[in-house]
């Protein structure tokens, strides 16, 4: 039998699932073991058990001067920025995305020079940014918006383009004015499309964010794990490490789900 | 002054000819059946009297109103594909077909969508899908589906309906049953019809007047240098007489009428 008609059964299949992080978990534990072997007081790959007592001490003490829980504090300012970044992002991808798909005034105007800016690396005008919006919150958002919006506008416009002009044609004969086929032919439809295009994008998102973090901050996930950089803590950095792959697979699992319910009638193309 | 009026009518892409001077007059409550060989310009007509296109020469008026530049409620049209919208339940689609000419938004609310919801319920029952309101199009099949964008497309009252090609797709016994029920629902309308469809039979059942484009310059060393033209008009209804107009029509030619 070929290889590629060969499938594994329910149990195995789960089984191989969880085989690669197993393997993972066991690599690190023998490494760790072997570095603590030579040199017990080894900061570089701490204990499993090391990190779980870390972790638990992170998510329950809090800190001696301001009296919070850093770890809560930390994924609470790094939400707040990604969610806001990535709402203003969606929202500007959508209104851009649909203006520029359905309008040909609108895509003569700016589809040339979104393509443009979608070129111009976000990480390097940060500095920009700093210096325009100062060092605050303004500019962590700003990164992630200008990070991310490009993308979705090119991904949605031309998903608008991609309805099949029957459909448009169609709403026209039905009296629809360019408002009407905008609000209830286009959006109802490309909304599964931001979705997934969010989806796509809160990697990049994350990415921006720890980066802007790790620069110029006094709080957040990246802030964090680039300040304990500097003792070494790899017990506080892993925890950190994990804990946000945790959340950008939870987002992605949500807005996954969210598609699923909200759009019934979107099959095609589901990841 | 008959009901569609086409003068003239030349359409061009990009330099190379499709229609050259077609010219005719349907009178209102005809179904015109549209047929040729591939790439002879059938749809191209169509989409000229949908006014999804405009014609480089001459001009298309119905009703006597100035030639339109874009589709409008007068124009209905079903193709054969996407022509009910995904995202909308079945009972939506023929929402549709009166709200989005109706409000600024598209939406119907509260009582105005009740109301609309309710005539909805009456189309889907007489169009068979009664059933079917609350699924979305693509639990339909593929007959059901042109049911429905007919059923929406009659909904919005259009003075003329364009049918592109809209069995096309479908298998040959679903086929049959979509020309009774076209033939019912247009029976009820008394609407003008243009249909381009592939199938002879098809279009000599249904159409009072059948049409058929082909070129009638052909140039061997250059197939593409000329565009076509309507070369037969014919009375399907009077044993396949060249058509004529009623004024042209002697009493003496009914003879041979059954």
């Amino acid at each position: 039998m070929r290889l590629l008609n060969r499938k594994p059964g329910r149990v195995l299949a789960l089984l191989l699932l969880i085989l690669p992080f197993l393997a993972v978990l066991a690599a690190y534990t023998v490494g760790s073991e072997i570095r603590r072997a030579e040199n017990p007081r080894d900061k570089l790959l701490p204990a499993p058990a090391a990190i779980m007592e870390t972790a638990e001490r992170l998510v329950t003490e809090p800190d001696r001067r301001s009296g919070r829980i850093l770890f809560w504090n930390d994924t609470l300012v790094s939400l707040e920025r990604l969610f806001i970044g990535v709402g203003i992002a969606a929202a500007i991808g959508l209104v851009f995305g649909v203006l520029i798909g359905l309008l040909p005034w609108v895509r003569a105007t700016f589809d040339g020079f979104v393509g443009v800016v979608s070129m111009v690396p976000p990480l390097a005008i940060l500095p920009i940014l700093f210096i325009v919006f100062g060092l605050g919150e303004v500019s962590k958002v700003a990164l992630i918006v200008i990070g991310v919006a490009p993308f979705l506008v090119r991904d949605l416009s031309q998903r608008v383009r991609e309805i099949p002009l029957e459909q448009i044609i169609k709403a026209q004969t039905l009296g629809a004015s360019s408002m009407v086929i905008g609000l209830r032919v286009a959006v109802p439809q490309v909304m599964p499309r931001l979705v997934q295009a969010v989806r796509l994008s809160l990697g990049p998102a994350w990415l921006f964010l720890i980066a802007a973090e790790a620069i110029a901050s006094d709080a957040g996930l990246g802030y964090r794990i680039f300040l304990v950089r500097r003792y070494l803590a790899m017990d506080v950095i892993l925890t950190y490490v994990v804990w946000i792959t945790f959340l950008a697979f939870m987002m992605d699992y949500l807005l996954r789900t969210l598609s699923r319910r909200a759009f019934p009638w979107f099959r095609e193309g589901e990841a | 002054m008959s009901f569609v009026s086409v003068r003239d009518v030349h359409q061009r892409y990009g330099g190379r000819p499709i229609l050259e001077r077609v010219n005719i007059e349907v009178e209102e409550g005809t179904f015109v059946s549209i047929v040729g060989a591939s790439g002879c310009g059938k749809s191209t007509f169509l989409r000229l009297i949908l006014a999804q296109e405009v014609p480089v020469r001459g001009e298309i008026s119905v009703a006597g109103a100035p030639p339109a530049k874009e589709p409008d409620r007068d124009r209905g049209v079903v193709f054969q594909r996407y022509s009910v919208f995904p995202h909308m339940t079945v009972r939506d689609n023929v929402v549709a077909a009166e709200s989005f000419g109706a409000s600024r938004t598209g939406w119907f609310f509260g009582a105005q969508l009740r109301a609309a919801r309710e005539r909805a319920d009456a189309v889907l029952e007489r169009i068979g899908l009664g059933h079917m309101g609350s699924s979305y199009p693509a639990a339909l099949s593929g007959g059901m589906q042109q049911r429905l964008a007919i059923g929406q497309a009659l909904t919005a009252r259009p003075r003329i309906l364009l049918l592109d090609e809209p069995f096309g797709a479908l298998d040959p016994g679903t086929r049959l049953s979509m020309h009774d029920f076209l033939s019912d629902m247009r029976a009820e309308a008394n609407m003008t019809v243009f249909m381009v469809t592939h199938d002879l039979s098809e279009g000599f059942k249904l159409g009072d007047r059948v049409l058929v484009f082909d070129k009638v310059r052909w140039d061997p060393q250059a197939p593409e240098a000329y565009g076509a033209t309507i070369t037969y008009d014919i009375d399907a209804r009077n044993g396949g007489i060249p058509f004529q107009t009623p004024a042209q029509l002697p009493e003496e030619t009914h003879a041979s009428q059954p």
